[in-house]
């Protein structure tokens, strides 16, 4: 616990307003407590462990800050932490906040849906340009400094988008009944685990304590497979995604390109560069885990190499799906199909799949572009969705002819593989009207 | 399972052990082999996309799809010169020197090698001129020798060497960082031509056994790498530098500093300046023919202008050099021009020596004609 603690201080980066390095981390950990104490039991089992903890977790916090008087040793922060007095003070507030939260929160559901509207409300005020630029400018006014240089990019909460998914996930087993009873302890190392916090994967927190609760002796096969993991996801993403990245479709060179194959390569070239980036994260991730002796679940599984878009939805990142699947598809499904007008099936589907996938698009950031990319995949799975139900008995005829089955095979990997490289042109760019630009160049129609 | 673990055991001692020893056998070996200078030889450019027209040179890598590296066999191999041999109907003319050939700010098209091309020069014998730009952005006669000497091994029939006294002074000679990290084909270049220069000088980077191991030139191989994947881009866009929306034009308004490079009037002493290693150039090339041309310099006109020329130039050293050059060429019997004064102003992007498309245009049309009289019999 203490090393992620160290670890969420280390990886968060700079921001021009002052000590929001700092501060940014230990709002992740207030919110974690105030959190776990929202889900726990009225009568939590373990209450001198879990007071423990509270203490260890302030007083790394306090030893964090006082990294501010090392001198040229420090600091561990990007930059030199806030007075310590200040942090003791911050120290104490959140206390008192956390003993009224724990002595008149547990059970209560009222708290539990404030809780995840304040998440929310959070994560929309950091994706949304316009909101984080009024909070910028709220902070800046806080210390002092210029409101005129406010920008949206002053505030980069590093690992918020994935704390945030594994917060309302407890929230919402907590609701359901399905959360198990987890020490404070448990609780902030699952939410903020170092090798999973900047780029997942999102796990459950059911099989994440089962690990973390099993008696753990690293063994060789184990040391093996997990620096070989480190490896090749290092490989993905410093070697691989870098390297493409320097020819990757983005905004700056998608109105330079001066021949239409070139571009092709380019958009295949983000294609992959955003694979190989996000999937060496995650093998990194995954084999630091496994040499902590947790097994986090795979996040992709040779999506490119999918016949259709629904599979390639099953093996690209799998867990922030699956999450969407459980706490958004599903609930939004039953209701659709619960309601007394009888809504035709297939319009269920649509609704779902769309507003799930444009909600999937959204999480990256709020922009008109992330939501016609969610667009283009919900969209693309219903079509998908249709086709299967309308060709399904010829697909089985295709049994006794393996040739031709290959065949279909193959051209359903290179339809799906291009349908979702030309929704990485959404992705990519950042306008509606250049990837629509990009999009007529890519068909010779400009 | 006891069993088990003890092969468990061994087989990840004898990974580690073998992946070290393999580690430091290939990093070691790294040094002996010195590979850099054969790997930069092998390149996409010429073959998969065509080469530059300029040699590898960005200060902003991610939007001008081009960087600086210190391989010169990697910088050459990206050129379009490497593409072919002189082809039979090619009279080919290498056009050496500053940031003012390499196209400061100016598209590749509207460089003197761009113009002089889009003539489509054709000199006595029908064979049509084509120029290759290999200027490059630092001033130092030594880097332009250094350059010259990779490009006499593409076959050249004409050198056009563009000189302005910035890169004269005998203690710049080894600023250039490409120079300083060429320490031995420089330092081959001080003895054999017996220039005015310390070839164990402590500006040359002298590299330390851990800094020539596969671990020290990591930069420069991914350097290599990075090269080839931003001829993509080169290819797509036919991008190879960032033009700013703006830029400060040359300064009109000059100090009343009379020193240049701590040297004071009256009189310019030849020694300050290296003129062997012109005379050295004329020596490398044998019986190349080489054209020496004083670039046009911005002539300012405001505040100190009747002390200084320019933000470089003091008018006293800089007539001066005008003077020794003029008499150098005289003496040694060279082919020079100087054209000093020749474009306007107007005509000045951000230095002193930066043109503008119609400046450099201007120079071209001179330097076709000259390259023209040259060539006739």
């Amino acid at each position: 616990m203490v090393a992620s603690i160290l670890a969420i201080y280390w990886l968060q980066p700079s921001t021009p307003i002052r000590h929001l390095d700092f501060w940014l981390p230990t709002t992740c950990l207030a919110l974690t407590i105030l959190t776990w104490i929202l889900t726990r039991p009225k009568d939590t089992s373990d209450f001198r462990a879990n007071i423990i903890t509270g203490f260890v977790i302030a007083a790394v916090i306090l030893l964090i800050g006082l990294t501010r008087y090392l001198g040229s040793i420090c600091c561990l922060t990007a930059t030199r932490p806030p007075a310590i007095y200040e942090i003791f003070l911050a120290v104490t507030l959140i206390t008192i906040f956390v003993i009224l939260a724990n002595r008149f929160a547990p059970g209560q559901v009222g708290w539990i849906y404030g809780c995840i509207i304040l998440i929310i409300g959070l994560f929309v005020a950091l994706k949304f340009e316009p909101l984080t630029k009024l909070m910028s400018i709220g902070l800046r006014a806080m210390n002092a400094q210029s409101v005129e240089l406010a920008s949206a990019f002053d505030i980069k909460w590093l690992g918020f988008s994935y704390v945030a998914f594994r917060l309302i996930h407890t929230l919402r087993d907590r609701v359901n009944g399905r959360l198990p009873e987890l020490t404070l302890k448990e609780y902030v190392i699952y939410v903020i685990f170092f090798p999973a916090y900047s780029a997942g994967p999102i796990d459950r927190v059911q099989r994440f304590a089962q690990d973390l609760q099993r008696p753990f002796q690293l063994s060789m096969d184990t040391a093996l497979i997990g620096g070989k993991q480190i490896f090749l996801g290092m490989f993905s993403k410093y070697v691989l995604a870098d390297g493409l990245a320097l020819f990757a479709l983005n905004s700056n060179n998608s109105s330079q390109v001066n021949s239409i194959g070139w571009l092709w390569v380019m958009t295949y070239a983000f294609a992959f560069r955003i694979f190989f980036d996000f999937s060496g994260y995650t093998d990194i991730a995954i084999g630091m885990g496994q040499l902590l002796g947790i097994q986090l679940p795979e996040n992709f599984e040779r999506p490119y190499f999918k016949q259709n878009l629904t599979l390639f939805w099953n093996s690209w990142h799998m867990t922030l799906a699956q999450w969407f699947r459980a706490y958004f598809f599903n609930p939004l499904t039953r209701a659709l199909r619960s309601d007394t007008r009888n809504i035709p099936m297939p319009l269920i589907i649509f609704i779902g799949q769309l507003s799930t996938f444009i909600l999937i698009g959204l999480w990256h950031g709020i922009s008109w572009n992330y939501a016609i990319w969610g667009a283009w995949h919900g969209l693309g799975l219903f079509i998908h969705n249709r086709w299967s139900e309308l060709i399904r008995s010829r697909v089985s005829n295709l049994d006794s002819r393996p040739r031709l089955k290959r065949l279909v095979g193959l051209g359903g990997i290179l339809l799906t593989f291009h349908y979702v490289s030309l929704g990485w042109v959404w992705f990519a760019l950042s306008t509606p009207a250049q990837s629509w630009n990009t999009f007529l160049k890519l068909f010779r129609l400009v | 399972m006891p069993e088990d673990k003890t092969t468990n055991k061994v087989s990840l001692k004898r990974v580690i052990i073998k992946g070290v020893l393999l580690f430091l056998l290939i990093d070691i070996l790294f040094t002996p082999l010195s590979p850099l200078p054969i790997l930069g030889q092998i390149s996409a450019y010429n073959v998969i996309y065509p080469g530059r027209v300029r040699l590898p040179y960005g200060e902003n890598p991610d939007q001008a799809y081009n960087l600086s590296l210190f391989n010169l066999e990697a910088m050459f191999a990206s050129h379009v010169l490497a593409a072919t041999k002189n082809p039979v109907d090619e009279y080919r003319v290498l056009i050496i020197g500053d940031s003012s050939v390499w196209g400061y700010l100016i598209k590749p098209e509207n460089t003197l090698s761009g113009y002089i091309n889009a003539a489509n020069i054709k000199i006595s014998n029908g064979r049509t001129v084509r120029a290759y730009n290999l200027g490059y952005p630092t001033l130092s006669l030594l880097k332009d020798l250094l350059i010259l000497n990779y490009a006499t091994r593409y076959q050249p029939d004409m050198i056009v060497w563009m000189v302005t006294l910035e890169s004269f002074p005998v203690a710049k000679q080894l600023d250039s960082p490409i120079v300083q990290n060429n320490p031995s084909t420089v330092q081959n270049l001080i003895t054999t031509y017996s220039l005015n220069l310390n070839p164990h000088d402590p500006k040359f980077a002298t590299p330390n056994l851990w800094d020539s191991t596969l671990v020290g030139e990591r930069r420069a191989l991914a350097d290599i790498l990075r090269l080839q994947l931003y001829g993509v881009m080169w290819s797509a866009t036919g991008i190879d530098q960032y033009y700013p929306q703006s830029y400060e034009p040359p300064q009109e308004n000059l100090a009343s500093d009379e020193t240049f490079h701590g040297l004071l009037p009256p009189y310019l002493n030849p020694a300050d300046l290296s003129l062997d290693i012109i005379s050295a150039g004329i020596n490398m090339t044998g019986n190349i023919p080489i054209l020496y041309v004083n670039e046009p310099i911005y002539i300012s006109h405001g505040e100190n202008s009747d002390i200084r020329y320019n933000f470089f130039y003091p008018r006293w050293a800089y007539d001066q050099y005008r003077q020794l050059f003029a008499d150098s060429c005289s003496t040694g019997g060279w082919h020079c021009l100087d054209e000093w004064n020749l474009v306007p102003p107007d005509e000045f992007t951000n230095s002193a020596i930066h043109m503008s498309p119609l400046g450099t245009q201007t120079l071209a049309f001179v330097l076709e004609h000259a390259i023209l009289s040259l060539t006739s019999p």
